[in-house]
């Protein structure tokens, strides 16, 4: 009973939950990822769908500054091909430098570099932008995340919830809405049903229609090209710029604790072989009859 | 490790030779081959292997992060994220040195607990329990600057939160303050000194656990019953029998380990740790890492500064006055029904603690807190002084074999080829 007790003791302890801004802040509803659970892997064709809807509405204001043009070929991602990954860093003009002569110049971009940011500095981002500068995606996915609260946090250990911060931004650019009568948004202000306090910077940034998406065979896209669409994809590929070894970890993780558990097996009967030459294993105290008094 | 003469003798001529001039390997077998051991101990004494097998983990993991770590300012953030994206199994180091840090806190609160329950820290082991106060304190401060390592927002916030808590000592305190700082706030050079002291520190751990384990060696391992081994039918050589059991749960434990490296590896950090440290903007809670969450409680719960850290600070220094406190004249808890029962609500009352620490300081919260609060100092200050006067514990065994053969019929007690003569220890 003490032995339960204590490990019951141990996961509660193992409460981490971290705060935030609770506040009437909603919960964000959770989605199904093609990279939760155990043997989750990204889905190819969402990422670079997601990509594209980064590339084309996210990118004029957020910097990804993490992300190499080359991660967008490495295993465990996107997959472009090499060939694609070439043409497009060259479509980016990269300030290099300085040269022979001391000067500071513009290259085509090459699969090494790192994606530009869209401003030179945070000050000319901020001023940009209303005097808040918006922030880098790259981390953007495990940067976010929202509260779980009792007994949450605790099931979350043993179904390996770790989606918190995707499943916030999708209700995040779910969530531009109407606000309710008598909430009163500030000059500059947007109201957002899942932002901590509701009024957020970033106007909606996402309108169905707005990204293109690639064909199928039937000259349909081959996912809705509407605003619900385009948040799971592109949080999908952030959380692969947040966690681009995400796949290699839960394949790793699978073969160490198959061989953890096989090799646990073998131990626990080497020991209980041991024992049995002074008569097995005894643990613990018993209560002797009530003759003796210490 | 132990006084007694070793009973090794050298086969080789090399051996013989060797052994006059360094006698290490009779140390070594003297200390964790022929050392006699209890053979009632159950898995709560495996702790001690596992946090050993901990400690030489984080130092590892820890030596090749700092190859690529660079402890400045403006680049600590990208080079652990270099470390993360770029270099070859970065990822899996610094998650397992992560989540190490947690890891070892888990183990080290069931070998505490397990200490409080079984009455470890009583007589003849005070200087072992103390020396093992100093590894806990060692470990938080080590913690504590790791983390602050990373330099995202609650690295920055969280020093600045605990170092602030130093100006709260009369005199002295800004001086002190200014010092762990290197200047008028946190900034380059604390996260300098903090990196070369959490370099520092895991050596000065290893070699309080050295003092710690020599210190075991005197009065040996206390038991289940904690009445002490009284014959050779009462023990077991360490080798094979203890040293196959700790194995077997350190694996064991490592499988607990993965889970959390592979699966869940950002479960018990913040999500604000991702965002570079930012003096201008104030996280909306600054939490620190949950193996504090019920000290930062106690802290919180007094109303006044001062007050807080010395309450606080208290709350692990009065562990080291255990052996004078609690005047019961039986070791174990299991022989102390009344006690017993005031041990699991000290278990139940820190789990609380934990839990408030986690909340903001408001409202109902803080009363909770403070009610944990005197109580946990009552466990110490009053439970376990009157508790000695007024229980009447139930009768012990004879003999670790007597309780044992309680448990199971048929126990044959040392085999005639076991390794060595155990030495039976008064």
């Amino acid at each position: 009973m003490m032995k339960r007790t204590l490990l019951i003791a141990a996961a509660v302890l193992g409460l981490s939950a971290p705060a935030f801004a609770a506040g009437e802040t909603p919960v964000p509803p959770q989605q199904k990822w093609s990279f939760q659970g155990p043997f989750g892997t990204f889905d190819r064709a969402q990422l670079q769908r997601g990509f594209k809807v980064y590339r084309e509405v996210c990118a004029s204001c957020h910097g990804l500054s993490y992300v190499a043009f080359r991660n967008l070929a490495e295993e465990g991602g996107p997959e472009f091909s090499e060939a694609q990954v070439k043409a497009l860093a060259a479509e980016y003009q990269i300030t290099d430098g300085p040269n022979e002569a001391g000067d500071m110049f513009q290259r085509p971009g090459r699969p090494a570099d790192r994606f530009p940011s869209p401003f030179p500095n945070e000050n000319a981002a901020a001023a940009a932008n209303g005097g808040k500068a918006p922030p880098d995606l790259s981390l953007m996915a495990k940067a976010r995340t929202y509260e779980r609260g009792f007994p949450w946090f605790i099931t979350d250990m043993f179904r390996q919830y770790s989606e918190n911060g995707a499943d916030y931004l999708v209700a995040l650019l779910n969530g531009y809405q109407e606000p309710p009568a008598g909430f009163r948004v500030p000059e500059g202000g947007h109201y957002n049903h899942y932002y901590p306090g509701h009024v957020i910077a970033m106007p909606k940034p996402l309108s169905d229609g707005q990204v293109e998406y690639p064909k199928n065979e039937a000259g349909q896209p081959q996912a809705p090209e509407t605003v619900d669409q385009y948040a799971r994809d592109v949080t999908a590929f952030l959380t692969w710029t947040a966690e681009p070894h995400l796949e290699a970890r839960k394949r790793l993780g699978f073969q160490v604790i198959l061989f953890l558990l096989v090799l646990s097996g073998l131990l626990y009967f080497t020991k209980k072989k041991v024992w049995a030459r002074v008569g097995g294993e005894v643990e613990g105290h018993a209560t002797p009859p009530m003759t003796h008094n210490p | 490790m132990s006084e007694h003469p070793t009973t090794y003798v050298p086969k080789s001529a090399f051996g013989k030779w060797f052994e006059s001039r360094l006698p290490i390997a009779g140390l070594i077998h003297s200390s964790f081959i022929a050392f006699p051991v209890p053979r009632n101990l159950t898995y709560f004494w495996t702790f001690g292997a596992i946090l050993v097998f901990m400690l030489v983990s984080q130092i590892v993991t820890g030596v090749f992060l700092a190859m690529y770590y660079t402890p400045n300012a403006t680049m600590a953030f990208q080079s652990v994220e270099h470390i993360m994206r770029d270099v070859n199994y970065g990822w899996l180091i610094r998650y397992l040195h992560a989540n190490g840090a947690s890891m070892f806190f888990v183990a080290v609160y069931v070998h505490i607990f397990r200490n409080f329950y079984y009455g470890s820290y009583k007589a003849p082991r005070e200087v072992l329990y103390i020396l093992g106060v100093i590894i806990f304190l060692l470990m938080m401060a080590t913690a504590f600057m790791g983390y602050v390592l990373p330099w995202g927002q609650m690295s920055f916030w969280g020093a600045t939160v605990i170092t602030n808590l130093f100006s709260a000592i009369p005199v002295v305190g800004d001086t002190i303050v200014s010092y762990l700082w290197g200047g008028y706030s946190v900034g380059n050079p604390t996260l300098n000194r903090f990196f070369s002291l959490h370099y520092l520190l895991p050596f000065m751990i290893a070699g309080v656990v050295i003092l710690h384990i020599w210190a075991l060696h005197v009065p040996g391992q206390n038991n289940p019953t904690g009445i002490p081994i009284k014959s050779g039918k009462d023990a077991v050589p360490f080798t094979p029998y203890a040293t196959i059991k700790d194995i077997f749960a350190v694996v064991v434990f490592m499988l607990f380990f993965a889970w959390w490296v592979f699966y869940i590896p950002n479960y018990l950090g913040h999500a604000d740790n991702y965002i570079p440290a930012n003096p201008a903007v104030t996280p909306a809670h600054i939490v620190p890492e949950w193996y504090f969450l019920p000290f930062y409680a106690i802290l919180r719960a007094i109303p006044d500064k001062l007050g807080g850290v010395i309450a606080m600070i208290s709350a692990i220094l009065i562990w080291c006055f255990m052996p004078w406190l609690d005047t019961s004249k039986v070791r174990s808890t299991a022989y102390r029904p009344l006690y017993k029962q005031f041990f699991w609500l000290f278990v139940v009352v820190c789990v609380v603690l934990g839990w408030l620490g986690s909340r903001p300081a408001e409202g109902w919260y803080v009363i909770a807190s403070q009610i944990c609060t005197v109580y946990y100092f009552a466990h110490f200050l009053i439970v376990l002084p009157v508790l000695g006067f007024v229980e009447r514990p139930l009768p012990l065994p004879n003999s670790i074999l007597e309780s044992v053969m309680g448990v199971q019929k048929g126990g044959a007690g040392i085999p005639a080829g076991a390794n060595a003569e155990p030495h039976s220890k008064g």
